[in-house]
């Protein structure tokens, strides 16, 4: 029995498993290439679909962080018997005054309608609002000028308006000329100036902005507040959130909206998400064809090698030793292409944030579900042809053609 | 002496339409140090008995013992460790790697028997001096000719220090006076004490070598027995 025990076969070192396993890839570069190509492809996919989305994310959540977290919104909610209900005239004076709030803006919805002359049908609004606005607006949403001037202390009270980003595109108007103006609630308001886009309030981005003195004098407007814009200091945005409807209107706390921009925006950021099922999947479908291309690839490859394997049998290669040599050939290849598709993903993913002025995000579960996806993949691909490859009898495997 | 490899009553045959007995009741054994000759013409089961012999195929009936062991009995896994450690291989297509260099190719025949990687090196070093091409260590196969070639197989076959050589049709693929250079090394080595079976179908390589086994339609025809051996003589 000793005599048998001397003739257990020899383990391959890993070194030794991986000089064996890559023979195939060494010797034929292009083939293996080319067969590692769909695997590359499909990881590539996918990780620059999880990276772009990441890097979105980043983006849209740098954005929120340069616009601060620290903006509350007060709008008019709803009356008992479900009418719209109305804020106090002092309300933003009364918000001013709560300690932690640092600035307060406010605007006021009027009925008028706003058209790029009076030539267009009534019904065409464009869904465009006119909104009474106060002085101190841009600063408090994170909004500046894009081009000509804000309202200041004359142009409020006179027909001059402002347009929002959304409001200037749908209107047809992208530069400000002297004279440009625009037909409000039935006369003509020249228009100053024309806003960037208030990512924390975009109901300033499509409404037309005019003085309340204007509003007041030439469209019947009440003077109310229908939206209040609050900065508080950072550390109080809680505190300030909790009392903010009950400041504003102490008689009917419960008809007032207060609302926190910034986590819309985050909850948004997170949505996005979900929109990548389908571009995973394409990725999950070109890895099952790259796989079925490494399957393809090995089989031939056995078929072509027999004298190789008969020799490694002759040379005392068990069945195991060349089932793991060509299931570790397979898993290699696999791994290079799944290798060469991250590197292409986090590229393609670079190259996109950078033109977006992104930082670039590669989320760990990117990369890691590419090379693991990449592995199985080889491993599953591989197992036919290195059964097939064991099963081989030398005799048969060392018979020349 | 002890016998290193025994045949008794072997038979091969192959399921076919009709079946083929490709070796007909053959016993013989070959003793530790003597280089035989298995002569036949083609189709006389030469390359079969090569096949049992090296344990790359089992018989139909009959034993075959390699130093003592039934082959029948081991399991495929002991069979491929007993090529390993017992037996070394000689092609007529040398079957060497391209990729990798003469050393590579000699220490990959150590590559199976679980020695560490300097250790097959050393030993590939080793049995490349004794072909006598120590010089041509670091060189690829496709820079070496044909006798280069099949001398690099035949270190690969006895860096494992194996109980017995088997070389097929080792002169197959050379010209004559190769063939002749290639013969002249198996002496060598066999007075050098390895013990070494030529397939061939050769006359005349076969009578330079000191035993002759001849074979025809599956069967031994004739035997030159043991010869003596030369530190005999």
């Amino acid at each position: 029995m000793s005599e048998r025990a001397a003739l257990a076969p020899g383990r391959l070192r890993v070194t030794d498993l991986a000089r064996v396993a890559s023979i195939g890839v060494r010797t034929r570069r292009l083939r293996a290439a080319l067969s590692a190509l769909g695997i590359a492809i499909g990881v590539a996919a996918i990780v620059a679909v999880l990276g772009l989305s990441a890097s979105s994310q980043a983006g849209l959540l740098g954005e929120i962080d340069r616009l601060g977290t620290n903006l509350l919104t007060v709008t008019t909610g709803q009356t008992l018997f479900g009418q719209t209900a109305e804020l106090p005239l002092a309300s933003p004076a009364m918000i001013g005054r709560i300690g932690s709030v640092t600035q307060v803006a406010d605007t006021g919805s009027t009925n008028a309608s706003v058209y790029r002359s009076p030539l267009i049908p009534s019904a065409e609004t464009g869904a465009l609002a006119v909104q009474a606005a106060t002085l101190g607006l841009l600063p408090v949403v994170g909004a500046s000028v894009l081009h000509g001037a804000y309202l200041n202390g004359a142009t409020a009270t006179d027909p001059v308006a402002v347009l929002g980003a959304v409001a200037a595109q749908r209107l047809g108007i992208d530069r400000v000329y002297p004279g440009e103006r625009v037909w409000l609630g039935g006369q003509w308001f020249y228009v100053s100036g024309i806003l960037s886009s208030a990512v924390l309030a975009p109901d300033v981005d499509d409404s037309v902005l005019v003085g309340f003195a204007a509003a007041a004098r030439y469209l019947g407007f009440d003077g109310r507040p229908t939206t209040i814009y609050v900065r508080s200091q950072t550390a109080s945005v809680a505190a300030v959130q909790r009392v903010l409807a009950a400041t504003a209107n102490p008689e009917a706390p419960n008809e007032v909206d207060v609302s926190q921009p910034s986590d819309v925006l985050t909850a948004r950021a997170d949505a996005q998400g979900a929109l990548n099922g389908l571009f995973l999947g394409l990725g999950a479908v070109s890895l099952l064809v790259g796989a079925v291309g490494v399957a393809n690839i090995m089989l031939i490859s056995v078929l072509e090698r027999r004298s190789e394997i008969g020799l490694r049998r002759a040379l005392g290669a068990t069945r195991g030793h060349i089932r793991m040599q060509f299931l570790s050939e397979a898993v290699m290849l696999a791994l290079l292409g799944g290798a060469a598709g991250v590197a292409l993903g986090v590229l393609a993913t670079a190259i996109y944030a950078s033109t977006k002025g992104w930082a670039t995000v590669i989320p760990t579960i990117a990369w890691t579900g590419g090379i693991g996806a990449a592995l199985a993949i080889g491993a599953l691909a591989g197992l036919l042809p290195a059964i097939r490859a064991a099963r081989l009898s030398p005799t048969e495997a060392l018979r020349t053609l | 002496m002890s016998v290193v490899l025994e045949l008794d009553d072997v038979t091969k045959r192959y399921d076919a339409e009709p079946p083929v007995t490709a070796l007909a009741g053959v016993s013989f054994s070959v003793r530790e140090g003597e280089l035989v000759a298995i002569v036949g013409p083609s189709g006389s089961g030469k390359s079969t008995l090569l096949h049992l012999m090296g344990t790359l195929d089992l018989p139909s009936s009959g034993t075959v013992r390699i130093t003592g062991l039934d082959v029948a009995s081991l399991s495929d896994r002991e069979l491929s460790g007993l090529r390993a450690s017992r037996i070394g291989f000689v092609f007529q297509q040398f079957f060497l790697a391209e990729h990798a260099t003469v050393l590579e190719n000699v220490a990959d025949g150590l590559l199976y028997s679980g020695a560490e990687a300097s250790v097959r090196r050393a030993r590939a070093a080793e049995a490349l001096g004794r072909v006598g091409l120590a010089q041509r260590a670091g060189f690829r196969p496709t820079q070496l000719s044909g006798g280069e070639r099949q001398r690099v197989a035949i270190a690969r076959a006895l860096v494992g220090e194996p109980a017995i050589v088997l070389a097929d049709e080792p002169t197959g693929n050379l010209d004559s006076a190769t063939g002749i250079a290639i013969v002249a090394l198996l002496e060598a080595l066999h007075e050098a004490g390895v013990t070494i079976v030529v397939i061939t179908h050769d006359r005349d390589l076969a009578a330079r070598l000191p035993r002759r086994v001849e074979m025809l339609d599956g069967r031994i025809v004739a035997d030159t027995g043991l010869a003596p051996h030369p530190e005999v003589v």
